[in-house]
């Protein structure tokens, strides 16, 4: 596997067609936008397994929850924007039903760059977060992509998956154990804690690693599972720190900042900042402008924490 | 497994019944929908005591045919034929609605099993079959895959993208039924969003299209054999049975045309008015 930084959604479809082999269980589906998703790796390596369903993500959702009902594992795959989007149908079909499909939704948040607002997830954690027994997952690079790809195949419950666009660096140390429910540690501070997810756990260790020169030392976790969110770790970085600060390329309502929110509105003891897009609508530009201009590149994580700790 | 074979008359008298089911159920219920519930009768019982391969004590059977009811909204009839059909004790019909009963307003797969899926949110049964007609053509099984929809339903978006999609991957082992009772909740489907011509939107879908009485056990059993016989010659095409019902049948203060009765419930002196008219010449 490359070191080179590597986007999630490329490391989710190389995953799928290395253990598509192990798990013929698995079957993948995909609406119109499998060279985007990566998931035509599998489609092209299994093509009996891989559905395309045309540009119709209702349909999906209803036919994963179908084949999952049957005893197969179905990864359903789009933008996160479009099949999250199809609430209703995620709602009934799949959470209600127990339907054990996994939902990937790439192109998560103004990362994407250039195709601006209408492609962009920016609210499909907080959908995703309100239904009962939904895994809510966003890995943070490339090791934790591929473990938790395979560990979905036995996951009991339905998931969903948010993967970047764009490349994000390794972060993790190889050999490094991953589990759905639980956050992983990259470096220790004694002065705070950030919690970050998907693209931007990255550009929040660039800060931090910045701040550490002027004196700032915080401690970086990877808050990949959002649902179930690892309250024993919240717990203990509460006792610990004073300052909790959550940051996302998702809005700050409902997402990473309002499920630790949530938990820490019934367990007091720290403040809270939450950084991520606040209410508005996303736009074209590069990833690189488009983290600056929303507040989320190495440059501006800096300055906005740095502002919690003057 | 296949169910005893009962004669026509036979069947006759279980829609009866099932009708009857519905009604004390709903009005024990104090809610409901009896109109929506008594079109289908004669569909669920021509299912469930003549043509489903299944095995009550065995709702989980691998190669079982699967019966979804898209329009969960006429699940009283469903749950009458099942517990007929001896998937659960009859006794068990009156606990419709109440709490904790695995007889919820609209079905629920992850409480009853024999459920195929969980609905009343329309439009989504058809997708949900595809799914299982995709895995059982991945298992080799030669199971059949039922959806029932309601005629309203198919104002939904999403059954037109399943009814495009499930001819393009050639899964000639899905039958979908439409219960055409021409009623829905603000006034005849007709007015509220024409669907008409229904035969032949399916038609140009890709779909082998019947058109039967919905009320007439006969015609209902010989269209849905002839759907087995086009799924064995693997004809690639799915069928379509559209079911001329009426309305809250067999319950004339019921079939009244306007809808009245779509979800409401009979106060006392209407369901013994109706339970009379359904049992009037049984002997």
């Amino acid at each position: 596997m490359s070191t080179k930084p590597v986007a999630t959604r490329q490391i989710f479809g190389e995953t799928l067609a290395r253990i598509g082999e192990k798990y013929p269980e698995i079957v993948v589906l995909d609406a119109d936008l499998s060279k985007s998703t990566k998931s035509e790796l599998f489609a092209k390596k299994y093509p009996n397994r891989f559905f395309e369903m045309g540009i119709s993500e209702a349909n999906m959702i209803g036919v994963g929850a179908g084949l999952a009902l049957s005893g197969k594992v179905p990864f359903i795959c789009s933008f996160g924007a479009f099949v999250t989007g199809r609430f209703d149908q995620i709602r009934m079909s799949v959470s209600y039903a127990k339907a054990r499909v996994r939902i990937v939704g790439t192109h998560a948040g103004v990362g994407i760059g250039e195709d601006g607002h209408s492609q962009m997830a920016l609210e499909d954690l907080a959908c995703m977060r309100t239904l009962p027994e939904m895994a809510v997952l966003q890995p943070g690079d490339d090791l934790e992509t591929a473990a938790m790809v395979e560990e979905l195949v036995h996951y009991p419950h339905p998931a969903y998956l948010r993967l970047t666009r764009q490349n994000v660096p390794r972060l993790h140390k190889e050999g490094t154990t991953f589990k759905i429910g639980k956050f992983q540690k990259i470096s220790d501070g004694s002065d705070g804690v950030v919690f970050a997810t998907g693209g931007v756990l990255s550009t929040a260790y660039e800060a931090i690693q910045a701040l550490k020169q002027g004196g700032l030392s915080l401690e970086l976790v990877n808050a990949s599972s959002i649902k179930p969110l690892d309250e024993t770790y919240l717990s203990q970085a509460i006792q610990k720190h004073k300052e909790i600060i959550t940051i996302e390329d998702h809005y700050v309502i409902g997402g990473l900042g309002g499920a630790v929110a949530e938990y820490m509105a019934e367990h007091p003891g720290s403040r809270l900042h939450r950084i991520g897009v606040y209410d508005t609508f996303g736009q074209s530009g590069t990833p690189e402008d488009l983290y600056e201009h929303y507040g989320l590149s190495a440059t501006k994580l800096k300055e906005q924490i740095q502002k919690i700790f003057r | 497994m296949g169910m005893e074979k009962h004669s026509i008359e036979k069947l006759k008298e279980i829609a009866r019944d099932i009708r009857v089911s519905c009604i004390k159920m709903i009005a024990a219920a104090g809610s409901g929908h009896p109109g929506g519930s008594l079109s289908l009768a004669e569909i669920v019982t021509a299912f469930y005591f003549r043509l489903l391969r299944h095995d009550p004590k065995n709702p989980n059977w691998k190669d079982r045919d699967r019966f979804v009811l898209s329009k969960g909204h006429g699940v009283p009839a469903l749950y009458a034929a099942m517990a007929y059909s001896g998937y659960f004790p009859v006794e068990q019909l009156m606990t419709l609605r109440q709490l904790g009963s695995p007889l919820q307003g609209h079905p629920d797969r992850a409480r009853l099993p024999g459920i195929e899926a969980s609905t009343g949110s329309l439009g989504q049964g058809l997708s949900i079959a595809q799914g299982i007609a995709l895995a059982t053509r991945i298992d080799g099984s030669d199971a059949m895959v039922y959806c029932v929809m309601g005629d309203g339903e198919i104002q939904e978006g999403q059954v037109w993208e399943a009814a495009m999609s499930v001819p393009m991957h050639k899964l000639d082992h899905v039958c979908a039924i439409i219960d055409w009772n021409k009623g829905q909740i603000d006034g005849q489907v007709k007015d509220v969003m024409n669907i008409e011509p229904i035969a032949d939107k399916w038609k140009s879908f890709g779909w082998n299209v019947l058109e039967v009485d919905g009320h007439d056990l006969s015609e209902i059993i010989a269209a849905v054999e002839s759907a087995k016989d086009n799924a064995k010659q693997k004809s690639g095409k799915p069928t379509l049975i559209v079911a001329d019902t009426l309305k809250g049948k067999g319950v004339k203060f019921m079939e009244d045309g306007k809808n009245a009765w779509h979800g409401s419930a009979p106060n006392q002196e209407q369901t013994e008015a109706a339970i009379n008219e359904l049992l009037k010449g049984k002997v």
